[in-house]
């Protein structure tokens, strides 16, 4: 259920573009064909799967305060978070360079889709931004940091695809000359963008889970309301 | 302009406008948008992105003929990570709340396409005075399109700049409330930013014919 949860929420409620902007740069500078399109979103699903739970155990085991405690009990009090930013950005520049080795490796034909997108992954801001907000939204395990991993990947590989796919029809029409290309690309993704928002109420729309340990005050009127309704139905019903 | 010759000026001068990062280049959208809800912190985290930028590329431009070309990428994100964690450090010393506020953004000015870019396209070519004029450059052509985007996300979302109340009190009723204006909560939400930055876009084009695409 945990990870279900946190499945759709990442691909629909916080979608890496259209909740946080995050990795627009490439989204706006790749997303002319839904072809290379396909091939730069897989390659960030592909990479945030590994990048995040390796970045997981890094925070887990050396970063947060009192992490260093497997060392021994004389290192228990470090905090060496402040080096958070570089560590994972090391790991990222790292595994971005190990994926791209072992894919020509072992998967030609995948290396020559994926191959050029790879390098230009490195500085994607999803990839150090889902680092960063696995670590800053405290996931608990090695398999929700996997879990996250994969479904904001997912995430933003719907967004660039459906850009993608808009940006090429669009061609067909008739835009103000100076909002031809990237202006209109700007406007469409905040309609999407508002279009992603009415995702907002998939979870809290009445199941157990969202109930079980909301504020007190939204308890009660959850409570209000429920009663209201059922004032309603019962005087409808009369 | 005694001190800068014609051509260096015009690197600070042409990020401003025709050659801006954000609308011309499409460099570093990202922090963009997501942290001008509020002037404030659409300054402060162009101050950080100037500062990173101005250094770095120093920095980069005086160690360029001793980076192999090969693992150019994983030095210039060390450069910017360095800088970056410098930043964060003293923002959460002297404005904890706004960095709390800028959450992962600080963080991820280390991935910002400007600052890659330019190391990029320029740094890396040319000598130390000249980056870091191009870097402070194109650090206040971001610094622009921030600040106007934050201008307008705050007036007309909560009614304020920079936390004072220009339009008068919501709840009092005074100032442009009296006559019945209300806020636009809209445009506190992030969607509203791509679409600002959106008519920037347009009217920037609209009024030089020569950035138009097809």
């Amino acid at each position: 259920m945990e990870h279900l949860e946190l499945f759709f929420k990442s691909i629909f409620i916080d979608n890496m573009v259209f909740a946080t902007f995050l990795g627009m740069c490439s989204y706006l500078a790749v997303s002319k064909k839904v072809s290379t399109a396909v091939g730069l979103g897989a390659a960030v699903i592909f990479v945030l799967a590994v990048t995040v739970p390796v970045n997981w155990l890094l925070d887990q085991y050396i970063l947060q305060p009192g992490a260093l405690t497997w060392l021994g009990a004389e290192y228990a009090d470090y905090d060496l978070s402040f080096l958070s930013f570089i560590m994972f950005i090391a790991t990222i520049a790292t595994m971005v360079q190990l994926v791209e080795i072992v894919v020509e490796k072992f998967s030609p034909s995948l290396y020559n889709s994926l191959g050029i997108f790879l390098p230009l992954i490195a500085v994607n801001c999803a990839i150090l931004g889902g680092s960063l907000f696995m670590q800053s939204r405290e996931i608990e395990s090695i398999g929700l940091a996997f879990n996250y991993g994969i479904s904001s990947g997912i995430g933003w590989f719907l967004a660039i695809l459906a850009i993608a796919a808009i940006r090429e029809k669009i061609r067909y029409s008739n835009v103000p000359a100076p909002l031809r290309g990237l202006g209109i690309t700007f406007i469409i993704t905040g309609l999407m963008a508002i279009g992603f928002m009415s995702f907002g109420g998939m979870l809290t729309g009445g199941d157990d889970e969202a109930t079980k340990e909301p504020e007190t005050a939204q308890v009660e009127q959850v409570k209000e309301k429920e009663q209201k309704l059922a004032e309603n139905t019962t005087t409808i019903n009369e | 302009m005694g001190l800068l010759s014609k051509k260096d000026a015009k690197l600070i001068t042409d990020p401003l406008a025709d050659n801006n990062p954000i609308t011309i280049q499409v460099l570093g959208i990202c922090s963009a948008l997501a942290i001008t809800a509020q002037l404030k912190a659409s300054i402060v985290m162009s101050l950080s992105v100037l500062f990173v930028m101005g250094v770095g590329n120093v920095v980069i431009s005086l160690i360029r003929n001793i980076i192999p070309s090969k693992i150019r990428i994983i030095v210039q994100l060390t450069v910017v990570a360095a800088l970056v964690i410098i930043v964060d450090q003293v923002l959460k010393a002297y404005a904890y709340s706004l960095s709390k506020e800028l959450s992962v953004f600080i963080g991820l000015i280390i991935t910002n396409c400007i600052i890659m870019g330019r190391f990029e396209a320029f740094a890396l070519g040319n000598g130390p005075w000249k980056s870091f004029l191009d870097g402070i450059g194109n650090a206040l052509g971001y610094a622009v399109i921030l600040v106007i985007v934050g201008f307008f996300r705050e007036l007309l979302g909560s009614g304020t700049l920079l936390g004072f109340k220009v339009l008068g009190d919501p709840i009092e009723k005074t100032g442009l409330y009296a006559i019945g204006y209300e806020n636009n909560g809209f445009m506190l939400l992030s969607p509203m930013a791509l679409i600002v930055v959106g008519i920037i876009i347009w009217v920037q084009r609209s009024r030089n014919k020569d950035l138009i695409e097809d």
